[in-house]
């Protein structure tokens, strides 16, 4: 789960990150009261937004005054980042930069640990620094049962060439980035840039964090700045619904059960010659309500022109999903080809409740097949 | 023979009293599995479908010699569980549940990788032996005893290829779901060994997904396997950047995609399957090539 910008800057602070002074805002004037706030000199203002790459966006402005503070505010508030509709900026008092390093820390799968990585050239496009110059990353992973230890830093900092008389500085700032990861069962925090200012000191300028979401049921305070991923109001609805629904942008709603196989159906839809509109996991053991809840859902999107539902039944029950499809078709008008294709457990329950509900309700018998048919009859009237 | 678990298996269940562990105790004991005990905490000297209860691991495996445990724990305590089974010493450990917090997986594999434990999951449906053992929440009924070694990330595709094979009469040595997590015990090719090692497997199939390189750290190793591979990746056309249900499955930046997974399997030598139907027909064209096709698949 991601957090805005501003968030992860509050979660720092509690840390003892120092993070220069700022509030949100979301009008223009707003943005000029915080400027004035702020004592009405230079400060920046930065859309929050779930994206990388917001300043290239153009999403991320200087104001010297705090009318151009309200300026800035006015052309970011609403503007489009990747997709994403800016409705918060934050505004804060503008730093002095000499140098900008970067610190980060992410859950890494591959060594089963934290991993830290800090670099000299912050600021600019670590991913870049990591593909054309990966020597310029000092990195090294963390034991949980030890925690990040005072050798591992000094090796992080003298590796990175990092100023060596700011590096006792700099410890602290690692210490508290990898509390503020653990404590917060994040997967991902950086700070990018750590910026030293022209007077020597040091502050986070920018920070990003992802909180694990497995997690949320113990970190109540990170459970309540959850919001949808692309401020998506299908998504948001099938969240609060209890489904894994991913927006896409095809045209052919898809459901299944379990992630695999939602999955390989997006892929067979996309061999058919299909585009699927979205992802949606039923999960395991669905009853019929969570199928209906699946399929009303889906239809939320009027691009959608058919809908294939891939159900493999282990603890899943056929019957059951036979049963949310039809009372879902019973109350919904639709008007799109609906195909089914049901396996496993309770398969032949399932398939004589559809053959027997008299709803236009398209059977298939494999995977391929019904990915086949759902292409065919969606694309019946022309794309 | 097979891998992990057999008819001698000795299994105990962690969890047994819950919702999801009950049902499946059950259905575990209906395929034939020897479920010899379960764990409750506060539910010791008792007994559950017609199976002693114990308070804690240690006791439950002195008592009834099991030697593999699988977990049902929910989320908050599914690390502990997980930790507790590896003190008890238990050789092999089975964790069903999903949504364990990753960071608790970070600790527990700090102590796993110091032990002779072998831990599979989490978030996995977890391994069959058809006709001998079953532990874990797959039907039972889909799976048939045979020759090839199944590996996956994910259960109902696991499903899915294994009727697949199955209908084709090629039947099963073990079948291994590894699990959907960013953090899990086992990995592609820890049971790619496994299946090299075993007399009863004579084909394997490795099912893979987007995300992380599990699958490219595997191929490395299939390079230098005597046995054949038959690949399939989920996820070819997920978009970057969005995660497909599993914590595991997400393309970020240019990493883990399906195309350098495919490309990897590839060069190993893998025959890598477009849709699920095909993966069958590799494993029957390869088996047909060597002259080692079961009796039964011969059509």
């Amino acid at each position: 789960m991601k957090i805005h910008e501003f968030q992860a800057k509050q979660v720092l602070a509690r840390h003892g990150v120092p993070i220069p002074r700022g509030r949100v805002a979301a009008t223009p004037d707003e943005c000029a009261a915080v400027a004035a706030e702020l004592g009405g000199g230079l400060c920046v203002v930065k859309a929050q937004v779930h994206v990388g790459g917001r300043g290239k966006a153009g999403g991320v402005k200087l104001a010297k005054t705090p009318d151009e503070a309200r300026q800035m505010g006015a052309q970011i508030l609403g503007m489009d980042i990747k997709g994403l509709t800016v409705h918060k900026v934050l505004v804060e008092e503008g730093i002095a930069i000499d140098k900008e390093i970067y610190l980060g820390m992410i859950l890494d799968r591959d060594s089963k640990r934290i991993v830290v990585m800090v670099s000299a050239e912050g600021g600019m496009d670590i991913e870049e620094v990591a593909e054309h110059s990966p020597e310029k990353i000092a990195r090294c992973t963390i034991n949980p049962a030890l925690g990040l230890t005072d050798y591992q830093v000094r090796h992080l900092c003298f590796g990175a060439g990092l100023p060596k008389d700011k590096v006792k500085e700099i410890a602290v700032f690692l210490k508290a980035l990898y509390q503020a990861i653990t404590q917060s069962d994040a997967t991902l925090a950086e700070i990018n840039p750590l910026v030293i200012t022209k007077d020597g000191t040091l502050i986070a300028a920018d920070a990003k964090m992802d909180i694990d979401e497995n997690a949320l049921y113990r970190q109540k305070e990170l459970a309540l700045l959850q919001e949808s991923e692309e401020n998506d109001p299908i998504e948001e609805e099938a969240r609060r619904r209890g489904l894994t629904y991913v927006h896409l942008d095809g045209d052919i709603g898809i459901i299944g059960n379990g992630a695999g196989l939602v999955m390989t159906s997006l892929d067979v839809v996309a061999r058919e010659g299909g585009k699927a509109a979205n992802f949606l996991d039923i999960g395991g053991g669905a009853k019929a309500e969570v199928v209906r809840n699946a399929l009303e859902v889906v239809l939320l999107e009027p691009k959608v022109k058919g809908v294939v539902i891939n159900i493999f039944g282990g603890i899943t029950r056929c019957d059951e999903v036979a049963k949310g499809v039809i009372d879902a078709a019973g109350r919904l008008d639709i008007k799109v080809p609906v195909v089914v294709r049901l396996e496993g457990t309770s398969v032949e329950e399932g398939k004589k409740l559809l053959a027997e509900s008299g709803l236009n309700l398209v059977p298939a018998g494999s995977m391929r097949e019904a990915a086949a048919k759902v292409v065919e009859l969606a694309y019946a009237g022309g794309r | 023979m097979s891998i992990f678990i057999n008819h001698e298996t000795r299994v105990l269940v962690q969890g047994l009293t819950g919702r999801e562990g009950r049902f499946h105790s059950e259905q575990m004991i209906a395929y034939g599995t020897q479920v010899v005990g379960g764990v409750t905490p506060g539910k010791g000297g008792t007994t559950e479908l017609g199976v002693p209860m114990f308070d804690t691991v240690g006791q439950a495996r002195a008592a009834t010699g099991a030697d593999a445990s699988i977990i049902f724990v929910p989320p908050a305590g599914a690390a502990d569980a997980i930790l507790e089974a590896i003190d008890a010493g238990m050789p092999l450990v089975i964790c069903i549940t999903e949504g364990v917090p990753t960071q608790d997986m970070v600790r527990v594999y700090e102590v796993l990788r110091h032990t002779e434990t072998r831990l599979i999951g989490p978030n996995c449906p977890g391994v069959i032996t058809p006709g001998g053992c079953k532990m874990g929440i797959m039907p039972g009924h889909i799976f048939k005893p045979g020759i090839v070694g199944m590996v996956s990330r994910s259960g109902t595709l696991t499903y899915e290829l294994a009727k697949n094979l199955s209908d084709r009469a090629l039947g099963q040595s073990t079948v291994v779901g590894i699990g959907g997590d960013p953090i899990i015990g086992t990995a592609f090719i820890d049971v790619m060994k496994a299946f090299e090692n075993d007399p009863a497997t004579e084909i394997c199939v490795l099912a893979g997904e987007i995300g992380g390189s599990d699958e490219e750290t595997a191929a490395a190793y299939i390079k230098t396997m005597t046995k054949p591979v038959i690949g399939f990746i989920s996820g070819r056309t997920a978009p970057p950047g969005k995660r497909m249900g599993h914590a595991g499955a997400i393309v970020s930046g240019n990493k883990g995609t399906a195309q350098a997974k495919v490309d990897a399997l590839e060069a190993a030598g893998v025959k890598v399957a477009a849709t699920t139907d095909e993966v069958g027909e590799l494993v029957e064209k390869t088996l047909r090539e060597k002259g080692r096709l079961p009796a039964a698949a011969a059509r």
